[in-house]
């Protein structure tokens, strides 16, 4: 079964390597690496998707291994979010409760905060907040931005949101 | 040779680049079969008058018409009495009535004359009844200066484009946002002082209200709702945000992960809001440009980008306007 797996590795060498072990003892076939370097996390990290073809009910063995290898497993063998998209909010985005916000999404049970950042300029100045949503299709896309929007309305932040996100 | 004989109403800026260009443009529309001539400039201190054409070296210099009037009959007065065939109507925009501007044109229209102009407050009162007037009086209402300054949009959808169904059209179509927006963005400067750097470069006015509140790019949007998409909306009906929550910090967090933030007006979804911008998209335009993309079946997504605004930028699109009503008759004309 042809299983794909999201990692985070940190930028130091000899990491690649030691995602690949616990993949090597499982005789696990590697059908590609996608290393996206230009999309470095906040965190430092660098995602790497992999797609492996192996026994599902070998994957939690991996997980586990991977996870004492150091290597953070954002997602491994579910395809459920396949779209993404970007927000940005502007306002008194932490003292109009944050873990709200993000919440209202994540309880949709079709679409997640997958990465979030914030900056605060100083108590009182308004912060910024940016927001990557996936959710499980188009549809799902349009409707966490309209849920962000209705938040955005009622805790009173700006909610900017990508072009593409709608087609006209 | 077609003789043109124009009377302009309005000599604030855009009506001192309208005398300009069509001074400067003499020899070029002659060779293309028009003799443009300004028959009457009128302001709100008064007329000139000269049938045989004013001479543009005789006005050019005078900020009003103070010196240099010699009728001061009301400005409608002179829009039904001077023997023109063009009304070019320039005076200031008001959103809210129109005038002075709605009444110009509703008497030029009424008098069979055709309407060049750059005056959005009239169209977005009162598009479909001047339009209506125009159509019954079998004169033209031009207005390409009104929706991105002199960038090709509106006579690109209805000639270029013909045969295409527009699905949508999106842009940057203020220059003083998008030029505050751009320096927050270079610069990291908070509002206020790109603001106050976009007052002093006579990017934006005292009051930027207008502006910076999205009133004009609302005004616009409802433009091309009007004409492009035979909506009849109004202003009201225009969901409007501006740029004044945006901080330098948004700019910043945008940048860092490909996008710009600019000021979007949409048609036919009539909104204005700030929205992310990917960085490479060719609406992610910097300083003063306005940039349009025309979403549609045929040929997929059209983008122009131009300046917006200015006195010779804003005077060239009314003068393709005015070259393009003597050639629809002439040689676009279907037979």
């Amino acid at each position: 079964m042809r299983l794909s797996m999201d990692l985070e590795l940190q930028d130091i060498p000899g990491q690649l390597l030691l995602a690949l072990q616990p993949l090597k003892e499982i005789k696990g076939n590697i059908i590609s690496v996608v290393h996206h370097r230009d999309r470095k996390t906040p965190r430092g990290t660098i995602p790497v998707r992999f797609i492996v073809e192996m026994d599902r009910s070998k994957l939690e063995r991996v997980k586990s291994e991977l996870q004492a290898n150091g290597i953070v497993v954002v997602r491994a063998g579910e395809e459920r979010f396949i779209e993404e998209v970007t927000v940005l909010l502007v306002g008194h985005v932490l003292d109009s409760d944050l873990g709200d916000t993000v919440n209202q999404i994540d309880s949709t049970g079709f679409a997640e905060v997958m990465d979030l950042s914030l900056v605060m300029p100083g108590i009182d100045e308004p912060s910024s907040a940016y927001l990557r949503i996936r959710a499980t299709g188009k549809e799902e896309i349009l409707k966490s931005l309209a849920i962000l929007r209705a938040v955005g309305a009622q805790k009173k932040l700006l909610v900017i949101e990508p072009i593409e996100a709608e087609a006209i | 040779m077609r003789e043109v004989k124009i009377s302009l109403v309005g000599y604030g800026v855009v009506g001192h680049g309208v005398v300009e260009v069509v001074g400067r443009k003499r020899k070029l529309m002659r060779d293309l079969g028009l003799d443009l001539k300004i028959v009457s400039i009128t302001d709100h201190t008064g007329t000139v008058i000269s049938p045989d054409g004013i001479a543009p070296e005789k006005v050019i210099g005078e900020k009003t018409l103070q010196n240099v009037k010699n009728s001061d009959a009301s400005s409608k007065d002179i829009i039904r009495s001077v023997n023109s065939d063009l009304v070019v109507e320039v005076t200031p925009t008001n959103i809210v009535h129109g005038q002075p501007g709605l009444g110009h044109m509703e008497e030029a229209l009424s008098c069979g004359k055709h309407v060049v102009t750059s005056n959005k407050g009239p169209l977005v009162v009162a598009y479909s009844r001047l339009k209506k007037l125009a159509d019954e009086k079998g004169v033209m209402l031009k207005f390409e200066a009104t929706v991105g300054g002199t960038m090709p949009l509106i006579s690109l959808i209805e000639r270029t484009l013909v045969g295409n169904k527009i699905l949508g059209v999106r842009g940057v179509f203020n220059g003083t946002c998008n030029y505050i927006l751009t320096r927050m963005a270079e610069e990291k400067y908070p509002y206020s002082f790109a603001l106050n750097e976009a007052q002093e470069l006579g990017y934006a006015e005292a009051d930027p209200t207008y502006d910076v509140e999205g009133v004009d790019t609302a005004g616009k949007v409802v433009i091309l709702a009007n004409s492009v998409f035979n909506m009849d909306v109004k202003y009201s009906d225009v969901q409007v945000r501006g740029i004044t929550e945006i901080t330098p910090e948004a700019l910043i967090l945008a940048h860092k992960r490909g996008y710009a933030i600019k000021l979007i007006g949409e048609v036919p979804a009539l909104t204005v809001k700030p929205m992310l911008v990917p960085l490479g998209s060719p609406l992610a335009v910097g300083s003063t440009l306005n940039a349009a993309a025309i979403y549609t079946d045929l040929s997929e997504t059209i983008t122009v980008t131009g300046l917006g605004a200015g006195r010779i930028e804003t005077a060239s699109a009314i003068l393709s306007d005015i070259v393009s009503i003597y050639r629809t008759k002439q040689i676009d004309a279907i037979f």
